[in-house]
């Protein structure tokens, strides 16, 4: 019995000093993506750890699949991602507080052993022959020798699996879209809210603002008739702000003022 | 032996006639008591006819038989449903179908007031038809049939009117005291079986030498238990009494003439048993002796006229009990008092209910008093009645009983005076408590306390009292005019082995009676003559008191047979409840704890299922690891 | 350097990617460990592929490949879903399976 791990198994140097390089860097990445609390931050972190697997299946002589890796994962689907995650909001950061009594602690204790049981087995596992590389199955070119495999021998499962990407599409198109439940508010509704109010102040619309030619009036409250302005004439946010001017800075002076 | 087709038809029509009035409802009501009435006269007419046809036919082939249908096959065991009509047979389709149609015309008036007549007479019907059965059975299953049938009958008559908790319990008490002489005639039936492989009169007639002393000991002793529960002798009389919340004519057609005198009929069925087993028939004598003097005392001192009459029908039936344990020559005697009783016994209740009917259902003797001058037909059949059951020649009970108590003295020795003394003594306080109930009820002051006279019943209602006062008139000295009745009867009961010797000469016995007779009436007016009190007095002696709670009848059972089952009971529930409720319940908890805590798994969270993915991927990989170790 | 270091590192990244499903609780990040749970498979099946010296290793880890790009964007469609109604990416606020 040969043991494949250990004596046959085993890689060239410049590859061995790539892998102690990378390998450890992509495990921080993916604690990192564990523990930080921004999901962009997580997303750029997986990235990197992709980007570290893409240029590991390079050389282990998988070149169309780091090509893939890169162009697909790390290009298309990570950026989709980030995509949503504008979309729901690139502040939602996750508390990291546990609601769930006794799931994290648990948790991390099965999925730990079950990696260390895992580990141990693939130092258990033995091989029945040599190994070779992939340099035969390559002569013709890496994208060749699976494009061969995939014509030939899957090309039924390529045909499923092209139509599970064009269901998935169409299904996230149907998800995608969104239908009114009600129809939406029209100036006749906003009139009938008006009368529902109890008092009928506002029966009659908002006063507007205050219009006066030395200034974008919408800013400037209106006038009462009792002289004082309106604050309901301006809006809220320009309330909110401070953004609002005296109206009595453009007031008519009187007759007899002018005179002085 | 000859068949016949009738037979059938004298179950079938009373039977269908109760089926149609029960499941045609409130339609009935306007003609279902007509229906009832006229298919107990046509039974009665089809008995007749029998009777007539019977007596047209030589001696040895008066029995006929219908066999109905193939009942029980199984192995060795051949049961037949068929009848069997014979000379003893007839004169109980006779007096059931005769007496059960005058009661039920009297219940047309009686009952006109009841709401429910129809089902009255449903009932009545279904009483009829079982009685029917179980006269006509041709074995011991057979009439177990129409044994429980008249049982249920009794049993939904006397709580006919069941909206009163008392004739509730009273209806339960009867079918639970039936139902321990009920277990005896089983076991009776089963012993039959074991021992002659055959449970018909005549097979096991027949094969009587094949069993042993000790089984037909066995066999009588159970069938005396039986006939101790349905016709109400010690130890289980106690039911009679409470039987009385039913309907008069109830008390009188199922408690006083028919159904209560089952028990006779079974133990003069089962002649050929009793007299090759003498213990079991000194038993006999033994009860009918003990519960004839326990009802005549029970009757000296009850208020409630029905009680009173109740308790001289168990003495009476005690009567009958004790002739039918004096052998071959007391069933016929045996079988004569119980034609005569159910003529006089029937119309005296029939009286005390028409008494009942002017006095507006009251039922308590102190409160009657002068009543004869209201009601003289009542009176009159009323005392016809009285005369009959005291024994004043001619009456019919005169004939009968006096015969019993002469054949109790023929028995010699000291088993022959001692039950010649008690049927004396018996005979004795039967005429004091008579002479008592109709000096309350029908002489005296009146006291009933109301400014309403009693008045008089409708024909309906007098006229099958008339004519059941005619046979307690007649019956007696028809029946035992050169011992017609003994001879019609001998082909059943065995022919007399030898001829019985007489000790003392009838005119004595006769003489002796009459004169206990009169001192018990004379007692009677003494005590009762004159004004009475419409409330019994407290300051009365012990036996008094003790007779009042009916010889303590009702506490012995309570205190011997209730207390300790109830508590029997109560255990039992205890040990359901918490040993196998408990198990059961500790299975139920403990699915439902266990179903709570794993309920918990199930929060919906999405990221605790993926934790047990987790857990089940570790199992996994542990599972590999073990194996691949 | 041993092949196996390959395989190891697989492991390490699954287990690690298991963690993170289960913990975190913004579904995004969620749905991020799922991605590096796959990557973590793939690249056993590259190196399984480079061991048996021949491509179905490779081929299967394409496969695996488009499946998980038809994986994201329903996942991720059904996240902006829920967000839409419930206004939250958290996994944890859509238990109404709970009762």
């Amino acid at each position: 019995m040969i043991n494949l791990a250990l004596d046959i198994g085993t890689t060239a140097v410049p590859e061995s000093y790539l892998f102690y390089f990378l390998a450890p860097l992509s495990v921080l990445a993916a604690l990192g993506m564990l523990l930080v609390k921004k999901a962009v931050h997580s997303a750029l972190l997986l990235a990197w750890v992709m980007i570290s697997l893409a240029i590991f299946y390079i050389a282990q002589d998988a070149l169309f699949l780091g090509i893939v890796q890169i162009v697909v994962y790390t290009g298309a689907v990570m950026m989709l991602f980030l995509f949503i995650l504008m979309l729901v909001g690139v502040d939602t950061s996750d508390s990291l507080e546990e609601n769930i009594p006794g799931l994290r602690p648990v948790s991390i204790v099965a999925a730990i052993g079950f990696g260390g049981l895992l580990v141990s087995l693939i130092g258990r596992a033995t091989f029945g022959r040599p190994i070779y590389g992939l340099s035969a199955a390559n002569a013709d070119g890496n994208a060749f020798g699976i494009a061969e495999q995939l014509f030939t021998k899957y090309v039924f499962a390529f045909e499923v699996v092209s139509a599970l990407l064009i269901t998935a599409a169409l299904g996230a198109m149907v998800l995608g879209h969104s239908q009114r439940s009600k129809s939406k508010f029209a100036q006749r509704d906003l009139s009938i809210a008006r009368f529902r109010k109890n008092n009928l102040n506002d029966a009659a619309g908002l006063p507007a603002a205050g219009v006066y030619a030395l200034h974008n009036a919408v800013d400037v409250p209106a006038l009462l008739p009792t002289g004082k302005a309106a604050p309901t004439s301006i809006s809220n946010v320009l309330q909110a702000r401070g953004d609002m001017i005296e109206s009595s800075t453009f007031q008519m002076k009187s007759e007899e003022e002018e005179e002085k | 032996m000859q068949t016949s087709e009738n037979l059938l038809w004298l179950i079938a029509l009373p039977l269908f006639s109760s089926a149609i009035l029960l499941l045609a409802g409130k339609r009935a009501n306007s003609w279902g008591h007509i229906m009832g009435t006229i298919v107990s006269a046509s039974t009665f007419t089809i008995g007749v006819v029998e009777f007539f046809a019977m007596q047209g036919r030589p001696e040895e082939s008066r029995a006929v038989t219908q066999k109905l249908f193939t009942w029980i096959s199984v192995g060795s065991f051949n049961v037949d449903a068929s009848l069997l009509l014979d000379q003893l047979s007839i004169c109980f389709v006779l007096l059931i179908t005769g007496v059960g149609t005058l009661i039920h015309v009297y219940s047309i008036a009686y009952m006109s007031h009841d709401l429910d007549r129809r089902r009255f007479f449903a009932y009545l019907n279904l009483f009829i038809a079982a009685m029917l059965l179980l006269v006509l059975g041709d074995s011991y299953l057979n009439l177990y049939v129409g044994w429980e049938g008249v049982g249920l009958a009794s049993y939904l008559l006397i709580g006919f009117w069941n909206q009163k908790p008392a004739y509730a319990t009273a209806a339960k008490k009867a079918f639970v005291a039936n139902r321990v002489g009920d277990v005896g005639l089983s076991l009776a039936v089963m012993i039959a079986f074991a021992t002659f492989g055959d449970v018909s009169f005549s097979g096991m007639k027949e094969n009587i030498d094949q069993a042993s002393s000790t089984q037909l000991t066995a066999i009588g002793l159970m069938l005396l238990l039986a006939a101790c529960g349905k016709s109400a002798q010690f130890p289980l009389q106690s039911w009679l009494g409470d039987a009385m919340a039913g309907p008069t004519p109830v008390s009188a057609l199922i408690h006083a003439a028919t159904m209560v005198t089952a028990g006779v009929y079974l133990i003069t069925r089962s002649n050929f048993v009793f007299d090759e087993a003498p213990v079991a028939q000194l038993m006999v004598l033994i009860i009918g002796g003990i519960t004839l003097l326990f009802g005549a005392i029970i009757g000296t001192a009850k208020d409630d006229i029905k009680k009173a009459l109740a308790a001289s029908t168990m003495s009476q039936i005690g009567y009958m009990i004790l002739a039918t344990g004096l052998g071959p020559i007391g069933y016929a005697f045996a079988i004569m008092h119980l034609l005569t009783h159910g003529f006089f016994k029937a119309s005296m209740f029939l009286g005390a209910g028409s008494v009942m009917h002017g006095m507006k259902d009251e039922v308590n003797m102190r409160k009657y008093g002068g009543i004869g001058k209201f009601m003289p037909i009542t009176a009159l059949t009323f005392g016809l009645g009285y005369l009959a059951i005291i024994g004043v020649p001619p009456f019919a009970g005169f004939y009968s009983k006096d015969k019993i108590i002469e054949t109790a003295f023929n028995e010699g020795g000291i088993k022959g005076l001692a039950l010649g003394l008690a049927t004396l003594l018996g005979a004795m306080i039967t005429a004091f408590y008579m002479t008592r109930v109709v000096i309350l009820t029908f002489f005296g002051n009146e006291r009933w306390g109301h400014k309403d006279e009693p008045h008089e019943s409708p024909a309906l209602m007098l006229i099958p009292i008339g004519l059941l006062s005619v046979g307690s008139v007649a019956s007696g000295y028809l029946l035992s005019r050169g011992e017609s009745l003994v001879h019609w009867l001998e082909p059943v009961v065995n022919p007399l082995k030898e001829h019985h010797k007489e000790l003392l000469p009838p005119i004595v016995v006769s003489l002796m009676t009459l004169a206990v007779v009169v001192i018990g009436i004379s007692i009677a007016v003494v005590k009762y003559r004159g004004d009475q009190l419409d409330k019994a007095p407290e300051k009365v002696s012990m036996l008094t008191k003790a007779a009042r709670r009916d010889l303590f009848q009702d506490d012995f059972n309570e205190a011997t047979l209730m207390r300790p089952g109830q508590s029997l009971v109560k255990n039992l529930l205890n040990i359901d409840y918490l040993l196998i409720d408990g198990l059961v319940r500790a299975v139920g908890g403990v699915s439902i704890s266990t179903g709570n805590k794993l309920r918990t798994l199930q929060n919906g969270y999405v990221r605790s299922y993926a934790l047990l993915m987790v857990i089940g991927a570790l199992a996994l990989i542990a599972t590999i690891w073990a194996v691949t170790a | 350097m041993a092949i196996a270091n390959y395989l190891y590192l697989s492991a390490i990244l699954f287990t690690i990617g298991a963690i993170g499903v289960v913990v975190r609780r913004n579904s995004i990040v969620v749905f991020m460990c799922i991605e590096l749970m796959l990557n973590a498979a793939n690249l056993a099946f590259v190196t399984f592929a480079r061991i048996n010296s021949n491509l179905e290793g490779q081929v299967v880890a394409f496969f695996t490949m488009v499946v998980a790009a038809c994986e994201v964007v329903v996942g991720l469609a059904i996240i902006v879903t829920i967000y839409r109604s419930r206004r939250s990416a958290s996994v944890d606020d859509a238990s109404l399976l709970k009762r």
